[in-house]
């Protein structure tokens, strides 16, 4: 129950080292809306056929999708809404239960074991220890109410960290790091404009130094120029602290500017996949071409 | 010293007791006998049986002439009259297709099988004092009864009717009801199991039984009138007397021999709401809404019906939220709960007082390091928000 | 003296003994309490849910504290009520009384001589032994319920073991009010597993449930819940390593009646002198010390 400041800080900043084993690996991973019937009981990976089942109206949002994220990479995931790069995210976060498939993350137990099939509390740790999430919607990552400082002891609290003290200055630190204004720290979000929140919202999701981070649509709905200094803020973050994230937009100018490499939803099928930079330029599937094509 | 006054606590209590007992009987003669009670204040006994969850009319009066009148003092006393006696048998599932009915409407057909029959109720009459009950006498109520049981045609047959409901079902507009869950079974008990949320249909419609008549009716009516989404149509109110069977106690094994041990006096509600689709059948039809309730409390059964759909919606209205209806609608608890205000609770406030006390040296001894932090407070909060500050304070 | 009360008070008593069960409630009923309770035994905080019969006292003026000693009871036993800390409150009185009237066993004002100690808002000064049971009522049983209103989602929170939620009230307060402003029923953790509500006690007791040596069991009749403390469990108040949990301060005072220096203290106003003064808020502990003064 004891929590050292200085540990703290010499773990954000500890010795990136590159590695060829994946930091998290997904197999599999299908999710379905609805109660199925006989006729939907496996997601198909046919392209043609769309994703809700014309017999009882269930959805396979997410179809049998397997992929890997390195430590330290930002993998976009694209696609026009109803893709089901949403419910991915949270399916990872286990804000919605995945239907089948597998995950494992390198740097938690044993590497391999399903955490898809992890207890409720193991689940949390993980959530607190291993993840950090940052929603579109800034009400679902924070409490309002309470100050911004308190948002980010709510997180250490989750690892053991008791002391005050310590905890403040945490705070203070991840807050400077997002660029609040200290004499802020003690407001609550709800005083803030959106692009604060935002910001909040990261500082949050990294309070425990999480190998792997999670953002959804985190700029849409800001004006222009604050998503430029949230992207901005996020690869700033991702250069000094080296976390991996998956980072979901339906806008290419965002996965552009974060992603190393990106992944193409269509009706919650991966449709292409490969560097951002050779998705963009020479897009092989026709979905992506309009994609890219709308956005030039 | 008055705050120390509760010393002295046994004889105050003996007096305050004897004090209560006089103010029931002070300046007025003859005592009111249980009987009276349960047969001219009917419809008060009817709740307070409710209420009390117990089905037994002379008690209920006998609880209202010691409450003074009281309803939920009465239906507090009939609870805690039961809690002393054992739980014996389960009787089997009444059936009010099965009973002698004493009323019987429905607001959604101009005219149903066996016909709307209005019964004893107060719906029409007009709300005028009846200064002429003042005079009443012995010898007026025999007359009256004597001359309108000579006067009345006993009905022909059977004063059993189908149900509205059931005549839905055969038409094909309302789903039939789940086949194989008909059979006996022992119930989820209430009063023997605490119930857990979410709770099972069973003791959700028992909490619901046993509700606070007005508690249930100001929540049905905020569904009614815009937090909520239920606004049904009465396909039936019934009321009238059905029987109670428990299983034979000493038949064998599997038998079903079964006892008659009475009738209970029952108002049974059955709405009809809006329409959907079943996933499985593909069926487009009704949804019912439920009301069953000791005696002749109507707007507890109508009431009832609309939680009850309520409940099987989803939503965020507080008519929709199971804990938040099921948790507040009983009015031995909500009425204990809200007059333990009156217990002392001084030790409580001391350990507050104590707190308050520390926090206002606190906040004195900060006094000149906070003016400098709200001032600078005021001087970050004029900048524009997304204007960035490294300084630390 | 039972059998002079009785003939005074005869025509304003409600029982008839004959008429009820021994201890009011039905066998079966308290059978169901007792294995309720030794559940609550073995697993120290965790709150056992029970079906909680209604009494003939108010939901919410101490039923579950009261069905648990109507449970316990045997024809040997003695019985201590207090509310307050005081033998003499009124509330105290209704219910000694109610089970003096349906049980006949007897009662007390010693602590020490008492088997079963049913209290509200205090536990006695003189330190329990391992032969007595305090048994506390409770009015709400969830700690988390400031934090969390649905009974469904802190289920879940204590399954979990996910207290962040509490621990930012805590935070929350330092931020706001420089300290944890916390008063009575202060949350602690029992046996290093599940955050409880220790009734609304003052944190001057709340240090007596830390290894005690009696058994507390806990009830609160309106929420249907049983919990309890064993025997030598660890009790610990919520507190930070930088902000250290504190009881009440009496600093400077003492009891006007026993002079004692070291127990919870009620304040009384003066009305003739205009001032504050204090006394013992354990009656029978004040009257012990005046006792040993002579």
């Amino acid at each position: 129950m004891s929590m050292n400041s200085a540990d703290l800080i010499n773990n954000a900043e500890k010795e990136w080292v590159w590695n060829e084993t994946p930091l998290l690996k997904v197999r599999g991973l299908s999710k379905q809306f609805g109660a199925g019937c006989i006729h939907c009981k496996q997601p198909t990976s046919d392209e043609q056929e769309g994703s809700r089942c014309q017999y009882c109206g269930s959805i396979w949002a997410c179809r049998n999708l397997s992929f890997d994220l390195y430590p330290g990479e930002i993998l976009g995931v694209v696609g026009e809404s109803g893709s089901g790069k949403s419910t991915l995210v949270k399916c990872l976060y286990f804000d919605e239960e995945t239907t089948v498939g597998e995950m494992s993350i390198s740097s938690y137990e044993d590497k391999t074991s399903n955490l898809f099939e992890k207890s409720a509390q193991q689940k949390r740790y993980i959530r607190n220890h291993v993840m950090g999430m940052v929603y579109q919607n800034p009400l679902l990552g924070l409490r309002m109410p309470i100050s911004s400082s308190g948002n980010i002891a709510e997180k250490l609290f989750a690892a053991d960290h008791y002391h005050v003290g310590s905890i403040r200055q945490r705070a203070a630190d991840l807050l400077q790091k997002v660029e609040i204004p200290l004499a802020r720290m003690d407001e609550p979000p709800k005083n803030f404009s959106g692009g604060m929140q935002q910001r909040v919202q990261i500082s949050k999701a990294l309070a425990n130094n999480p190998p792997l981070l999670l953002l959804d649509e985190v700029t849409t709905g800001l004006d222009l120029s604050v998503q430029a200094k949230v992207l901005d803020l996020i690869r700033n973050i991702q250069r000094e602290l080296r976390v991996a994230m998956i980072v979901v937009s339906h806008d290419l100018g965002v996965i552009r500017m974060l992603a190393d490499r990106t992944m193409v939803l269509r009706q919650g099928l991966i449709v292409e996949q490969g560097l951002t930079d050779q998705i963009l330029e020479d897009p092989r599937h026709p979905y992506t071409q309009l994609l890219v094509h709308s956005l030039l | 010293m008055a705050y120390v006054a509760v010393t002295g606590g046994q004889e105050a209590i003996e007096e305050a007791n004897g004090l209560a007992h006089f103010y029931r009987v002070k300046d007025t003669t003859p005592s009111l006998d249980i009987e009276s009670i349960e047969k001219q204040l009917r419809l008060l006994v009817d709740r307070v049986m409710g209420e009390g969850g117990m089905y037994a009319p002379e008690y209920a009066a006998l609880a209202l002439k010691q409450a003074e009148g009281d309803p939920a003092e009465a239906a507090f006393l009939l609870r805690a009259y039961r809690s002393t006696l054992p739980r014996n048998h389960y009787s089997l599932t009444v059936q009010p297709v099965d009973m002698r009915v004493i009323r019987r409407i429905s607001s959604s057909f101009r005219d149903i099988p066996g016909g709307q029959m209005l019964g004893p109720t107060y719906d029409y009459t007009h709300r005028m004092l009846n200064f002429s009950l003042r005079q009443e006498s012995n010898e007026d109520m025999i007359a009256f009864a004597k001359e309108y049981t000579d006067a009345a045609e006993l009905a022909d047959g059977s004063l059993t009717f189908k149900k509205v409901a059931d005549l839905l079902r055969e038409q094909g507009l309302m789903a039939k009801a789940a086949k194989g869950k008909s059979e006996e079974q022992e119930p989820f008990d209430i009063t023997r199991q605490k119930m857990t949320i979410p709770t099972t249909r069973a003791a959700r419609l028992q909490a619901l039984t046993r509700g606070e008549t007005g508690a249930m009716t100001a929540l049905a009516y905020s569904s009614m009138r815009g937090y909520g989404v239920v606004h049904p149509t009465i396909g039936e109110l019934r009321v009238g007397y059905a029987p109670v069977y428990i299983p034979y106690p000493y038949s064998s094994e599997g038998g079903d021999d079964c006892l008659y041990i009475g009738e209970l006096m029952l108002t049974e509600v059955e709405t009809i709401n809006s329409f959907k689709q079943d996933a499985e059948s593909g069926n487009v039809q009704f949804l019912l809404g439920y009301g069953l309730c000791f005696g002749q409390n109507e707007l507890k059964g109508i009431s009832m019906a609309i939680l009850e759909r309520s409940l099987e919606t989803e939503g965020t209205a507080p008519a929709q939220d199971e804990e938040f209806v099921l948790t507040h609608i009983d009015s031995v608890e909500s009425s204990g709960f809200v007059s333990h205000l009156k217990l002392p609770h001084y030790i409580t406030f001391q350990s507050s007082l104590d707190q308050i006390r520390k926090v206002q040296v606190q906040k004195a001894q900060l006094k000149p390091e906070e003016d400098e932090r709200d001032a600078n407070n005021r001087a970050e909060a004029e900048q524009p928000q997304e204007n960035i500050q490294h300084s630390r304070v | 003296m039972q059998t002079t009360e009785q003939k005074q008070n005869n025509h304003k008593r409600t029982f008839n003994t004959a008429e009820y069960n021994f201890a009011f409630l039905d066998e079966g009923s308290k059978r169901e309490i007792r294995r309720k309770s030794l559940k609550a035994v073995a697993i120290p905080g965790y709150q056992v849910a029970f079906a909680s019969r209604e009494m003939p006292i108010g939901r919410g003026w101490g039923t579950g504290g009261l069905q648990l000693t109507l449970s316990l009871l045997g024809r040997q036993d003695t019985l201590k009520v207090i509310d307050q800390g005081n033998d003499d409150s009124v509330n105290a009185v209704s219910i000694r009384r109610l089970v003096e009237e349906t049980s006949g066993i007897l009662t007390t004002e010693e602590t020490a001589q008492a088997s079963i100690i049913q209290s509200r808002h205090r536990i006695p000064e003189e330190k329990l032994k391992f032969d007595q049971i305090l048994v506390l009522q409770v009015p709400q049983p969830e700690p988390l319920r400031k934090v969390e209103r649905r009974e469904e989602r802190t289920r879940i929170q204590h399954a979990e073991m996910d207290y962040s939620a509490m621990w930012l009230t805590l935070y929350e307060s330092i931020v706001k009010w420089g300290s944890i402003t916390l008063g009575a029923d202060y949350p602690v953790m029992v046996h290093e597993r599940y955050i409880m509500a220790p009734s609304p006690i003052p944190r001057w007791d709340t240090e007596k449930l830390h290894q005690s040596h009696h058994l507390t069991l806990f009830g609160a009749g309106r929420e249907k819940k049983i919990y309890a403390i064993p025997p030598y469990t660890n009790v610990q108040p919520l507190e930070f390593e930088d902000y250290p949990f504190e009881v009440e301060s009496f600093d400077g005072l003492s009891c006007r009646h026993c002079g004692s220096m070291d127990s919870f203290l009620d304040e009384v106003v003066d009305d003739e002198a205009g001032i504050t003064i204090h006394q013992c808020s354990d009656t029978a502990y004040c009257r012990q010390q005046q006792e040993r003064i002579g």
